[in-house]
């Protein structure tokens, strides 16, 4: 852009010098902005292609008795999958929110800082949020399955998706903990409200969107997960009597119609209605997003 | 009294993640490490034969191929997502920002069954087409596992990039670089260490993935002779297998997670490292 620069005019030969390495640098500028356009364009159409591709394949294949209530080899039916996901979502959010917002508040209202807990504490959400889902699997298989005695039940699939969402539902009440003015806090305290009543009535309502938005991060990973339900909740398809029977769900359902081979248009049909929720899940988190104000998102 | 109780109830809660780790570790060390030992560590780590029914159980196909396959997925996806995080943070305005960010985060919402039917439908016919064979190779789950970490490496580096001082920015432009070059030579590397940790973090990901990884790499249990081979990762024995595995044969699946385990405690300890260094610097 402002490429001029006043060089004391010599030699006709020195300004040829200069002259090409000005075409160089405006070369190799160029040849950067291309590649750089390129890899985000390429990323979006990737991402476009992708739903794009799971639409046209399903959407034809999406008819009622798709949501027939009873799963059958004739109809690979994706309604006891749908209410196992619920189910799951339910559960796991039960064991895993209460438990990431109280221990968000220990971390952020009562904690002193870089005390050798809290490192421990950070570095053990970090090692959480690290694991790959098959080595969460193959744990609540060996310890809510087998050591407990749960089996394949939803119950244990809970449990297991509840230490795995942990992390994420920590990591953002914190954020929103923390973006809570300190003057709200004082104000509480001028009026003599002690520590726990500021906490629960004036600095973790104002928090709510942002733990909302933790909460609906958490509900996308449910919804997604395969690899740590299949050992955990196991395949059966229906929906079970009790949160100790075993059943499937959208997205172990999907996996289990590739893996027989049988009823593969219902796979895609399957992973319609799953793109809807990640989309629908993906909108409501952004809408919160902006609402908690541009400042997360500003340049 | 109540203030009391509610103090020790929020730091128990937030004691369970230490306890769980604590709990995965004993779960697995506990069952892996006696069956490493039943089965031979030599034998097991660097056996080349993986045949439960003969009682050969040698994972190193296996480990080679997670490690070419996470190769591959570093070399699609690092120049694409560094590259495309460099036109978020730099390049592109706020309209289209607007709509490359949440593309990206919707990216990372795509449950990975979704991208196995993808990959499985759309990369390996092309590979097949371009290529012969079976179309499900080292070069396929490349594709595909890289593009699954896109959205992990931009988001990281993009933060990176956005820490680095303005000034860095301004120095070089006051110097007479053009815009382009001043991002790549001055403000990239100083936010090396931040994309480097995108970078291990991606790693991580790819090297734990695992169910479109086994709808694409064709899980054959020998180590590949070229890309276009199919290939078995450490995860994707576990799923092949689980389900019908019994004794030891379910042991050794299950001292595979645990090699995955310390493979991913390992990359863990390198990314906190190089995060703790990228937020001194800035």
């Amino acid at each position: 852009m402002q490429k001029t620069i006043s060089i004391p005019k010599t030699a006709a030969e020195d300004e040829k010098k200069i002259r090409l390495s000005e075409l160089a640098d405006r070369s190799v500028s160029v040849i950067l902005r291309v590649l750089v356009n390129l890899s985000a364009l390429l990323t979006v159409l990737v991402l476009a292609g992708i739903i794009i591709y799971i639409l046209v394949m399903g959407i034809p294949n999406i008819t009622p008795e798709l949501f027939e209530l009873k799963y059958n080899s004739d109809n690979a039916s994706v309604m006891p999958a749908l209410i196992n996901t619920l189910i799951m979502v339910l559960a796991t959010l039960l064991f895993s929110v209460p438990v990431g917002i109280c221990s968000a508040i220990y971390l952020v209202e009562y904690s002193k800082r870089g005390s050798r807990l809290v490192k421990l504490i950070r570095v053990t959400t970090e090692t959480l949020s690290g694991i790959p889902s098959i080595v969460y699997g193959l744990f609540g298989y060996l310890c809510f399955g087998v050591y407990f005695g749960f089996g394949y039940s939803l119950l244990s699939g809970a449990l297991t998706l509840s230490i795995m969402v942990l992390p994420s539902v920590m990591r953002t009440t914190e954020e929103a903990l923390l973006a809570v003015p300190d003057s709200y806090r004082q104000g509480s305290f001028g009026l003599g409200a002690g520590k726990l009543r500021t906490i629960l009535k004036v600095v973790l309502p104002s928090a709510v969107p942002g733990i909302l938005a933790g909460v609906i991060l958490a509900i996308g990973r449910i919804f997604g997960e395969t690899a740590a339900l299949i050992y955990t909740a196991g395949t059966v398809a229906r929906v079970p009597r009790s949160i100790m029977g075993s059943g499937r769900t959208l997205a172990v359902h999907m996996y289990q119609l590739f893996s027989e081979g049988l009823a593969m248009e219902k796979g895609y049909a399957t992973g319609v209605v799953l793109l809807v929720f990640v989309l629908v899940i993906n909108g409501i988190s952004n809408l919160i997003g902006k609402k908690l104000g541009g400042e997360g998102e500003s340049k | 009294m109540v203030e009391k109780l509610m103090k020790a109830v929020f730091l128990i809660s937030a004691c369970v993640s230490i306890a769980m780790v604590v709990l995965i570790c004993v779960f697995l060390f506990g069952n892996g490490i006696p069956t490493i030992k039943e089965i031979g560590f030599f034998r097991f780590f660097f056996g080349k034969v993986w045949r439960p029914n003969n009682g050969l159980y040698g994972i190193y196909p296996m480990i080679i191929g997670s490690i070419y396959v996470t190769a591959g997925a570093i070399a699609v996806g690092v120049p694409i997502g560094v590259l495309t995080a460099v036109f978020m943070a730099e390049f592109c305005d706020n309209r289209l920002y607007k709509i490359i960010k949440p593309a990206v985060n919707l990216l990372a919402g795509i449950p990975s069954i979704v991208y196995g039917f993808f990959g499985l439908w759309v990369i390996v016919p092309a590979v097949r087409t371009l290529y012969g064979g079976s179309g499900k190779s080292v070069l396929t789950a490349s594709v595909l596992l890289g593009i699954m970490i896109l959205p992990t490496i931009i988001n990281i580096s993009e933060t990176a990039l956005r820490a680095v001082p303005g000034s860095y920015y301004e120095g070089a432009i006051a110097l007479g670089e053009t815009h382009e070059k001043s991002i790549f030579r001055v403000v990239l590397p100083a936010a090396k260490s931040g994309i480097l940790a995108g970078v291990v973090l991606g790693i991580g990901r790819a090297i734990g993935e695992t169910m479109a990884l086994i709808m694409v790499a064709g899980n054959q249990k020998v180590i590949p002779k070229s890309m276009f081979d199919g290939v078995r990762t450490l995860t994707g024995n576990i799923v092949m297998e689980m389900g019908y595995a019994t004794d030891l044969h379910r042991a050794a699946l299950i001292a595979t997670g645990v090699v995955l385990f310390v493979f991913i405690l390992f990359i863990n300890l390198i990314f906190s490292v190089l995060k703790n260094m990228s937020e001194k610097q800035n």
